[in-house]
């Protein structure tokens, strides 16, 4: 086997604890924990943004750590305990998620995204190439708890982790993509959160509960 | 340059503008101003491209080409229309009670701020700046769909906002791969997301890369092209906001998101060589129209109705630019541009019945024509217009899809020939009544604008008569262009 540099060592280590991170948020029924393990995915992609940027001399990637640990680790998770505390759903729960068959179907997934980026990696140059996988599993499984929930904060957290996981991709494909697109999503993803924040409190004051199962009224066809 | 830079300016203070003076009584007459001054600027551009040919302009970052530049100065002609129509539309919804002050504030600028990333997507030769303004996009309307703030609007903006976000994520992975195939040609950095330089180099990308950045693609705009299976924010988004918003979701944005999937498949079909691209388009299409025929005829409301018939033009247009060829392409060119403005001048009538009947519901709007002969022919000539009857440009394009069908996938046609009839009963059978009969409506407070339906029709008739030559020339250019 190659020779592997303790830098790239120390980001495979970190792409298993994103994707640890990924199935732990897949289970997790409570909404506060949610948040918090969405602020330590945040916390491990910028950690493995920054060990990139030092590994591989690119210097725009610096910029990108700041920015993950900026949005994804401080603004974000704050808005969201916010929101959490002003809408008191600190101590809700997810009933209706079944933990082992979501497990098993996640496993699945796992391996798909993993053929599914092994001729993708195979062309990479880079030294993060074997990531690539991960990247791509954590965007399914966010995909995944997104379909499984029936709140709407922790859907919205699936949404945010599945950004992780596409930032995560591009960081292993091809050391992340050009500034000015990566300030541009980061934009979005901002704006968006503060309109969901504001449709939150629609949502609320609309149906008195954010469980999404009063959002099933419009049928095809009617 | 200037142009570009005023196209893109206006719209953005214009928002801003109207996010500090939006409650005032002048807030709708601003909103017009800023509108047609976009379009004026759009209109001066297009003048620049027909005189000097394509730009390419700011550091390579923004470009106009034949296959833009219509959609330019028809996303501002829609989106100046619109604007005229929404102020007595608004003020009738404020004066029924169904909208605030604080409302009709947020609305003018979001509305602004729209058509700003809209020009912006069209603009720039950057794709990820291109994903970065569809997804803007999205969040731009998401809160004018709620705007009436009732649970089936809510439910439709969180549908529209969940369904559109995950969508277009997928995009944004497939804009990655994209960057990695081009990265390895031209460098990191900025140059390998342009899209004129990936065009020049498009031959060398890695094929198996681009194949699967493809179909991300395809799925992620394809969701907000509105291609079946991936159409089921669509309906509910069109028919729970406020009008103009959906006559410009329609109209323009549809248009939009389709122009980032053909922008996609030029790359792809340089580097594939083989008609994966062309299939997949072609597949997606095909079913569009077939599914949104077949659901026509179980709508009730009549603005749901309006909102499946644009999937099924959606999937016309998309299986058009799948076969691609010379004749396809400048019939998927007309086609945008006529079901464009068929579309919006549909909302705008069906806007003002849904008022005056007091309710969306078809079966109790009745008898148009006896109150307000403008509203009911006005809808009448669209429908038939949308329908592809001719002389309307709407048939020129059906018919040239057609015709190239019959001659390159001779198997797709039954099921086109078959969609465009059922289409034509299910939607005709609905709308004759409402016209005519009997007249449940009552009489709006404000006077409706009706100049902007009838400019529309009278463009969609002209197109179906005589295309003027320079806009011939742009399809066919256009039409070379993305093979």
């Amino acid at each position: 086997m190659a020779h592997v540099p303790f830098y790239a060592q120390l980001i495979n280590l970190l792409a298993a604890i994103l994707l640890l991170l990924a199935f732990a948020m897949l289970t997790q029924r409570r909404v506060l924990s949610l948040v918090n393990l969405f602020a330590a995915q945040g916390l491990a992609l910028a950690v493995s943004t920054a060990i990139v940027a030092y590994g591989t001399h690119q210097a725009h990637l610096y910029g990108s750590a700041v920015l993950t640990l900026l949005l994804k680790v401080g603004l974000l998770p704050w808005l969201l305990h916010r929101l959490i505390r002003q809408l008191d759903v600190k101590w809700d729960v997810e009933g209706l998620i079944n933990i082992p068959t979501t497990m098993l179907i996640g496993i699945v997934l796992v391996v798909f995204s993993f053929n599914l980026a092994y001729p993708i990696s195979q062309l990479a140059s880079t030294v993060t190439r074997a990531t690539l996988g991960i990247a791509i599993a954590s965007v399914m499984l966010s995909f995944l708890m997104m379909i499984t929930r029936r709140k709407a904060i922790p859907q919205v957290i699936g949404f945010l982790a599945m950004e992780n996981g596409l930032f995560f991709a591009a960081t292993s494909a091809t050391y992340g993509m050009p500034m000015v697109v990566e300030l541009g999503i980061a934009l979005d993803v901002l704006v968006g959160m503060l309109i969901l924040g504001v449709f939150f409190f629609q949502i609320r004051e609309q149906f008195d509960s954010l469980d999404l199962k009063h959002l099933e009224k419009l049928r095809e066809g009617e | 340059m200037i142009e570009i830079l005023a196209v893109l300016g206006l719209p953005l203070v214009g928002a801003a503008l109207l996010a500090a003076i939006g409650e005032q009584e002048a807030a709708p007459k601003v909103n017009v101003a800023v509108s047609l001054l976009t379009f004026l600027a759009a209109a001066a551009l297009t003048v620049r491209v027909i005189v000097d040919g394509p730009l390419l302009v700011l550091d390579r970052q923004f470009f106009v080409d034949p296959f833009n530049v219509f959609l330019v100065a028809l996303t501002a002609f829609v989106g100046f229309t619109t604007a005229i129509f929404s102020r007595p539309y608004m003020r009738i919804e404020q004066e029924h009670g169904r909208l605030t002050a604080g409302r009709l504030r947020l609305y003018h600028s979001m509305y602004q701020l729209f058509n700003f990333t809209m020009l912006l997507a069209l603009l720039t030769n950057n794709m990820g700046i291109l994903w970065v303004a569809m997804e803007a996009a999205t969040l731009a309307t998401v809160l004018l769909v709620s705007l009436y703030r009732t649970p089936a609007s809510l439910e439709a903006a969180w549908k529209y906002f969940i369904l559109c976000g995950v969508g277009i994520a997928q995009a944004l992975f497939g804009t990655i791969l994209l960057y990695f195939a081009a990265e390895k040609l031209l460098g990191a950095g900025g140059g390998a997301l342009l899209w004129t330089e990936l065009n020049g180099v498009k031959g060398q990308l890695e094929p198996t890369v681009l194949s699967i950045a493809f179909v991300f693609l395809l799925v992620g705009y394809g969701t907000k092209v509105g291609l079946v299976p991936l159409h089921n924010w669509l309906p509910d988004a069109h028919a729970e906001g406020p009008t103009p918003v959906s006559a410009v979701l329609s109209g323009l944005l549809l248009n939009v998101a389709l122009y980032a999937v053909v922008r996609c498949k030029v790359l792809v079909e340089g580097s594939l060589h083989t008609s994966f691209a062309r299939q997949l388009m072609m597949g997606f299409g095909l079913l569009s129209v077939v599914v949104a025929a077949l659901l026509l005829s179980r709508q009730k409301d009549v603005k749901r109705l309006f909102a499946y018939s644009s999937i099924e033009h959606m999937g016309i247009i998309t299986f058009a630019f799948g076969m691609g060829g010379a004749v396809a392409n400048f019939a998927g060119l007309l086609h945008m541009t006529v079901h464009s403005l068929t579309k919006s001048a549909i909302f705008f009538t069906v806007g003002h019945a849904a008022q005056k009947a007091g309710t969306q519901v078809m079966d109790d709007i009745r008898g148009l024509v006896t109150t307000s002969p403008m509203i009911g022919w006005g809808l009448i000539l669209g429908t038939l217009a949308i329908l592809g009857m001719p002389p309307f440009g709407v048939f020129a394009s059906e018919f040239l899809i057609l015709i190239t069908a019959m001659g390159e996938q001779p198997w797709a046609t039954p099921f086109l020939l078959g969609a465009l009839g059922l289409a034509f009963a299910a939607v005709f059978s609905r709308i004759q009544p409402m016209v005519f009969g009997a007249t449940t409506a009552k009489r709006l407070p404000v006077r409706p604008a009706m100049v902007p339906v009838f400019v529309h029709l009278v463009l969609v008739l002209m197109l179906g008569l005589w295309i003027p030559p320079f806009l011939a020339d742009w399809y066919r250019q256009a039409a070379k262009l993305i093979g």
